[in-house]
């Protein structure tokens, strides 16, 4: 036992808390600050009967939270006013859709950087417009600059100079050098407007951006929380709608995902219980390094499995582009390190 | 980790978790009459940076539930310091039951003086100093405002003297506990002092804030009121939860910064500057 499998199965199944010693508590919760899901956690545990010392973390993690969500729309609120003068669709990603569609995966969930996807054609409109008012150059660096427009599926990260925020830009939601390739206009065009000119992806969508982002283009630092993510969309998009599983399906497959959102359903099921029909169930022998992977957290807090971590890290890089254009990355990154910028 | 060490200090329990067992053996030796803490609030990491530094040229990274980037390892008879930053760096990142101050703060009759100014204002100094006077010390990093009452919390941990204040307060408190002198860190030299054991027994009761002080130390001695936006400004410069608390951290603030009476106090020396406080306290 430890402190990630503890906190995951806690999440599964919160009337488990009544069977923790104050060692297991101050376990889970340096874990679950150390993955980003203490506020999660603490709104899955609404309502249940912890020690009090325990229960005043939580209370402040809520808190904390629901700071981060106020923060988290009144960043999109800044863009928005920004961007509706250009007249081009704009959705919302991630955390922020989740917590400005109201949804279940909200709930708790820490909010950094802004999300947007626009189309790619109004990419150099809306850069514009965002320098325009006040947002910098979060990355000064020529080659980085040069590596995300040629390579990269969005902007380099921009960040406010008032409000200390970042905001990422997208025109797809995986680079271009990726061996999948999402369809970025289905996306777009299936978006549900939220009534203030910011749109969020459909259901279906958000799932498979939510899968694809944990397993097709990372090395699953941190991929408990988006794990978790995907529980609670597939928790309320499959509770509110019988059709959900095969539009998923199919959706999945038009984004050249089919494989990832099924292993993202396998391992959601797996670690948190979540509901899904029988045709999404059954297991893969490599789903076990994925657990293993998403589970390499100590209770103190610490990484563990090097060996694991370093394995998923050469294979993201692996996944997300072809052989040659890495090695000449890599070789470009060490020189830079070598040899330090000359003013 | 293999060796732990929990502690409460006012409202906020810490886990301390050590790849050695020298700096556990220390800090629970300073720490002795503090209560323990059945569930902390924070865990703070005291392990090598690479593991052939548990041997090698033994040396303490900065880790626990919040962490800085950059914080370079510390050599491991600076643990003490270590952990004492660890612990300050918790509370600055993570501490949301009340809004923070950088200050030190003293109490009598329930009252209480707070005491904010950049590091060299003479804050610990003078803290510990009218500790030694019949005031309740409160802590000497750190003041918890209350935000739903407008109360002060203490938080009395270990006080860190640097460099001139080490002989300064030993001479005044010649029966006081400190830890061991550690030299040539990144601060000086730095000393830790054992606050007494009023200090601590009574560290769960809140008091009033009845003077907030902008001590200036090097100065001669010199008064001056302050107004309340000016206050504003430097206690949101003092704080690290402001802006995090959003709309109720500025509430509290303004309230503070309406409410309670401010002056800066420039002093030359720890004896003049008691008397002028004294004299303010008087007046009130």
């Amino acid at each position: 036992m430890g402190g990630a499998v503890t906190l995951a199965a806690l999440l599964a199944v919160p009337a488990e808390a009544g069977a923790l010693s104050p060692g297991d508590w101050a376990g889970v919760i340096a874990a679950a600050r150390a993955e980003q899901l203490l506020g999660a956690l603490a709104c899955r545990l609404s309502g249940i009967a912890v020690p009090e010392r325990a229960g005043a973390i939580l209370h402040d993690a809520r808190d904390m939270a629901a700071e981060s969500r106020r923060a988290a729309l009144w960043q999109a609120e800044m863009a928005r006013r920004v961007l509706a003068p250009l007249g081009v669709p704009v959705v919302l990603l991630k955390g922020t859709a989740f917590v400005a569609g109201g949804l279940a995966a909200g709930q708790g969930r820490m909010i950094g950087d802004l999300d947007l996807l626009v189309p790619r054609a109004a990419l150099a409109d809306v850069e514009r417009a965002l320098l325009a008012a006040g947002w910098e150059w979060a990355k000064p660096d020529a080659y980085d600059d040069v590596y995300y427009r040629r390579w990269m599926h969005e902007l380099p990260p921009l960040l406010h100079r008032d409000r200390d925020r970042l905001i990422d830009v997208h025109h797809t939601i995986l680079p271009p050098t990726a061996r999948i390739t999402p369809d970025a206009e289905a996306l777009l065009e299936g978006a549900r407007p939220l009534g203030n000119g910011l749109s969020i992806p459909a259901p279906e969508d958000m799932v498979v951006h939510a899968a694809i982002h944990l397993l097709a283009d990372g090395d699953l630092a941190g991929g408990l929380r988006n794990l978790w993510d995907i529980d609670r969309l597939l928790f309320e998009f499959g509770e509110e709608d019988g059709a959900f599983w095969s539009r998923l399906r199919a959706r999945g497959a038009l984004h050249q995902a089919g494989g990832v959102v099924a292993r993202a359903v396998r391992l959601s099921h797996a670690l948190f219980a979540t509901a899904v029909p029988d045709d999404w169930r059954g297991g893969r022998a490599s789903d076990a390094w994925f657990r293993r992977r998403l589970l390499a957290r100590d209770e103190w807090g610490r990484e563990t499995r090097a060996a694991t971590r370093a394995a998923f890290y050469v294979r993201s890089h692996w996944m997300r582009m072809p052989p040659p254009l890495l090695a000449r990355h890599l070789a470009i990154k060490a020189w830079k390190r070598v040899v330090p910028a000359r003013s | 980790m293999k060796h732990q060490f929990a502690m409460r200090v006012g409202p906020v329990g810490y886990r301390i978790g050590s790849a050695w067992r020298a700096p556990v053996e220390q800090l629970a030796a300073l720490y002795a009459g503090y209560p323990g803490a059945d569930v902390p609030d924070f865990t703070v990491r005291l392990g090598p940076p690479s593991p052939w530094r548990r041997w090698l040229r033994p040396a303490v990274a900065l880790a626990g539930d919040f962490t800085l980037p950059d914080t370079a390892p510390l050599p491991l008879a600076h643990a003490l310091l270590a952990a004492e930053m660890g612990m300050n760096l918790q509370v600055a990142l993570g501490h949301r039951r009340h809004l923070l101050l950088h200050a030190a703060a003293v109490e009598r009759g329930g009252r209480a003086i707070v005491m904010t100014g950049e590091s060299g204002a003479g804050k610990s100094t003078l803290a510990t100093l009218l500790g030694a006077r019949g005031w309740r010390f409160m802590g000497d990093e750190f003041v918890l405002l209350d935000p739903a009452t407008g109360m002060i919390h203490a938080f009395p941990r270990l006080v860190s003297l640097k460099n001139r204040a080490i002989a300064a307060v030993a001479a005044a408190l010649p029966d006081a506990r400190f830890g061991p002198l550690l030299t040539g860190t990144p601060k000086g030299d730095i000393r830790h002092l054992v606050p007494d054991a009023r200090a601590v027994a009574a560290m769960d009761d809140p008091a009033m804030p009845a003077l907030l002080l902008f001590p200036r130390f090097g100065e001669a001695a010199a008064v001056r009121a302050v107004a309340a936006g000016e206050a504003f400004v430097r206690l949101t410069q003092a704080s690290t939860n402001y802006v995090a608390l959003g709309e109720r951290g500025f509430d509290t603030l303004t309230r503070f910064a309406r409410d309670v009476p401010k002056v800066a106090v420039d002093y030359p020396d720890g004896e003049a500057a008691i008397a002028q406080v004294e004299a303010l306290w008087a007046a009130l």
